[in-house]
This record gives C-alpha cells, structure tokens and sequence, in this order.
C-alpha cells in the first residue's frame, strides 16, 4: 500500500463513525458514517498531512458524490501530491 | 387593554457595509445594492483564498471619537457607539436622572474586539514582540461594546453583552424588549455590534469551507455560500405610554419573541429548532401564522440553511407559507454574525413602516427545494401588517422577533 493510501485510511479511521475494524479501500465513505463536519476535519488533516490544498466547498461539494470510496479519495490526494511535486 | 405595556421603537441607528445612518442603509437596500467587494481590512489579504466580504468601507473614527479615546475602543465598539449616538439622537431622549439608572443597555455581538485580539497575536507569533499596547484586555473583552455604550451615553442601568454567535443581537434585542415590557427597566439600547473582518478570523472561516467566493445568493439555485459581513445597528426601545407622554415619533412596535435550542449538531441547521422558535416569536406576539406577512430570513446562503429555513417555514406557516414575502437582506450586507439580527430588524422595522420589501439580490433562478417567494432581486412595495426576522446560530440557538406595524 502506498504512502498516501496508509495516510488515508488512518485519518478516515479516526473520523469514521461506525464499529468496523480496519477501513478497507473499497469501502464506501456513506457506510462510514462521514458526516459533512467530518469531512471539513477530514480534508483539514489531508491536507496538513500531504502538505496540499484541497479545494472544497461544503455547498457545492459533497464527499458522498465526488468520492464513492476510500480508493476515490486516495486517487485524488494521489494527484494533488503529484501535481504540488511537479 | 390594561396591563399590557407595548414596547415601541423611538430611534434606530446602524453603520453598514451600505453606509454609516440608518437612513443610507435602507436607501440601498430598497434600491438592492451589494456591499459586498474586495477585502481591504487585512494587511495581506493577497495571502487569504477568500478575496471577499462585506465591509464597513471608509468609517473614519476620528470623525466620532477624539484620538486619545480610540486607544480603548476596539472597532466592534466604534460601530457600536456610533450607531447608538445615532439611534439616541432620532428617540431625541435625554439620560437625566432618574431615567438613566431606569435603562438597560442589552448589546449581542458574536466574537468581541477580534481586531485587537488579531493584531496583538500578530504582534506576539509572526513578529515575535515581546509587549502588546497595554489596554489589549479591556479593549477585545467581549462586554466591551455594552460597556462603551454606557459610558458614551450615560446609561446606568442594567448592561451586558449577549453572545450567541449569529444569533446574538435578536437575542439582546428580544431580551431588552420584555425587560420594557415587563417594567424592569423604562427605556433600552439594544442591538448588535460585529467587527471580525479579519486575517485571523477570515482563515477560521476558510477553514470551514461555507464562504461564498464572489456573492451570496440566498434560496437561489447555484448558491455557493455565505459571505462574512460587519456592521452594528441599535434601536432605543420604551413602552408606548413613555413615548406618547414625551411625544416621541414611533417607528414600529416589537410584540413577540421566541427562543429555543436544537441540542442537536453543532453547526447543521434543525428544522424543529428553527420551527420552535418561530412559534415562540408569534405565540408571544398573540398572533397567528396567518398575520405574518413579511420574513426577513436568516437566509445565509448556505446550501443546507436555506433549504431548512424553507422546510421551518412551511412547518409553522402551513399553506400561508406560499404567502409570504420571505427575503434575505444577507444578500446585500452579507452575515454580520453577532451584528446580523440588528440589521435585519432595523430592515424588518422600515420595511413595515414604510410598506416596502427589501430584495434577496443575487437570485439566479429557483432551486426546486426552495419554493418559497424570496422576493428575488427587486423590492416590493406592499403593507405589511405584521412580520418576523429569524435567526438560527451555530451551536443550534435560535431566535425570532415579531413586529407589527404600529397604529
């Protein structure tokens, strides 16, 4: 697993609001439990981890439609990291 | 009717993103300007993602306040003052004695002096000064504008500050009108200061990711949040028979108040709460849904506000819901938070006197969740018997005042 995918799930783990072990990169952030305040904490702790800025907008932006899955979420963090080393 | 005090309103006062009276400020919104623009108030605002609020533009404190007193008085107590000079000035009241020690001065604002507390922090963390200017604490204390107030105008009654973040003021000003009504005190400045444009205070609210990047747009399709605003509006309030005696012209009558909490989320809005307390507001006003016929909504412009905000109303109001005339003056002058409630009822308040509505500006087209009237980016003359202005703080606290049309 990657750097980025390991961070991910670390810090969707700490914010998730359902009994289940370990997050897996197929599971989907609706049966998480992820609230929107979740989600700002969330992308905060994203982007102070990976050092990035993630543009986000709690009234135009839903996690639940832009990422499905965790995998999404990795996907995506994986590009801004890319694009801010390039 | 005996028993019964009605409480009136004897003198407004307001400095606002659209102008520095009462007057200008209702001259521009009949007429549906924005205020919103570029933000000027930080020294670096090229460092901010957020490139706009609504700002009081050129307010000059030397024009109210001798220089050596500017030392004490934060910005969110300049606008305060200001603003309750003004609305003394229209009551044309006088504080001799006893009446002095008879009027309370009841003052919402959310943050406090977040100027002085911004740049004293500045000062410590980015230039590693070892002092801050030596009245930093009773300059950014959060009582400071009630405190202001009393000593600029000499009222010795009860004072203090009422903080329930954007639903400050309309619980100052709900407060101060049953203390008038219940013969606690004979005459009340009450109303809400904000002043919170700030570095540090803007990078808070970026982080919440609510903020509108251009306009605010409230109940309108595409809207994309809220924008931050400033400001203070005042109102003198005293029973009818005080105003009557003294023949004091009376600019409208406050009858109902209602408060509850969702003691649900944090920051997400709750329609029973925001129902609860719309009940409270007209229940306390004797009045019934079919009265109403002007909203001044909260209306921030936030996707989830506006869509609760519709649901509440059609909750309380049933089918007189499709009715009312609902607008959203944070369209023009953006959330003044702690400030917000006192401009809407100085809003609210000529609205009714002058049959009017003011615009939600930046109306691009319904959202199909919102099916309401917002009275969409042109004011509208109409009589308005009776009307209610909301507002619903994060923290889940609420409140709602009622006004009726005075005769």
């Amino acid at each position: 697993m990657s750097d980025v995918a390991s961070g991910v799930i670390a810090i969707i783990s700490k914010k998730k609001r359902v009994e289940k072990p370990t997050v897996e990169l197929s599971d989907r952030l609706e049966d998480l439990g992820l609230e929107s305040l979740d989600a700002v904490e969330m992308i905060f702790d994203l982007e102070e981890k990976f050092d990035i800025e993630i543009p986000y907008n709690a009234n135009t932006n839903s996690p639940r439609t832009e990422f499905d899955t965790v995998g999404d979420v990795v996907n995506a963090i994986e590009k801004l990291v890319a694009k801010k080393k390039s | 009717m005996t028993g019964v005090t009605r409480v009136v309103v004897t003198g407004l006062g307001a400095v606002t993103p659209l102008g520095h009276t009462a007057a200008t400020y209702w001259a521009n919104l009949k007429q549906g300007v924005s205020g919103i623009g570029p933000i000027t108030s930080t020294a670096t605002p090229e460092e901010l993602s957020q490139k706009v609020a609504a700002e009081v533009k050129g307010f000059d404190p030397l024009k109210h306040f001798e220089e050596r007193g500017l030392s004490t008085l934060d910005r969110v107590s300049q606008l305060a003052v200001v603003a309750a000079r003004e609305a003394i000035a229209q009551a044309a009241i006088i504080f001799d004695m006893p009446l002095s020690l008879r009027t309370a001065t009841i003052i919402g604002t959310g943050i406090g002096g977040q100027t002085t507390l911004d740049e004293s922090f500045r000062r410590v963390y980015r230039e590693n000064r070892s002092r801050v200017f030596p009245l930093t604490i009773p300059k950014l204390m959060a009582n400071a504008p009630a405190s202001q107030i009393s000593m600029f105008c000499g009222l010795r009654g009860p004072a203090f500050v009422v903080a329930s973040a954007c639903a400050s003021a309309t619980h100052a000003i709900g407060l101060a009108f049953h203390m008038v009504r219940s013969g606690q005190v004979d005459c009340a400045i009450t109303g809400g200061t904000e002043a919170c444009i700030t570095f540090g205070a803007l990078r808070g609210w970026e982080a919440m990711r609510v903020m509108a990047p251009d306009a605010c747009r409230p109940f309108s399709i595409d809207r994309k949040g809220l924008i931050l605003g400033e400001g203070a509006a005042m109102l003198v309030l005293e029973p009818l028979e005080r105003a009557r005696a003294r023949d004091a012209q009376i600019l409208g009558e406050i009858v109902g108040f209602g408060m509850s909490a969702d003691a649900a989320d944090l920051t997400a809005p709750d329609l029973g709460g925001m129902a609860r307390a719309m009940e409270g507001a007209l229940t306390d006003g004797k009045l019934d849904a079919q009265d109403i016929q002007y909203v001044n909504a909260h209306g921030t412009g936030t996707a989830v506000n506006d869509l609760t905000e519709t649901q509440a109303l059609h909750r309380v109001f049933g089918a007189h819901a499709g009715k009312l005339a609902v607008s959203s003056t944070k369209s023009m002058v953006g959330h003044a938070l702690g400030a917000a409630g006192a401009l809407e009822m100085v809003a609210m308040l000529l609205a009714v006197r002058d049959g009017v509505v003011p615009p939600t500006i930046g109306y691009l087209g319904p959202d199909p969740a919102c099916d309401l009237d917002y009275v969409p980016n042109k004011a509208r003359a109409m009589t308005i018997g009776a009307a209610i202005s909301n507002s619903f703080a994060f923290g889940g606290l609420n409140a709602v005042l009622a006004v009726k049309k005075f005769s």
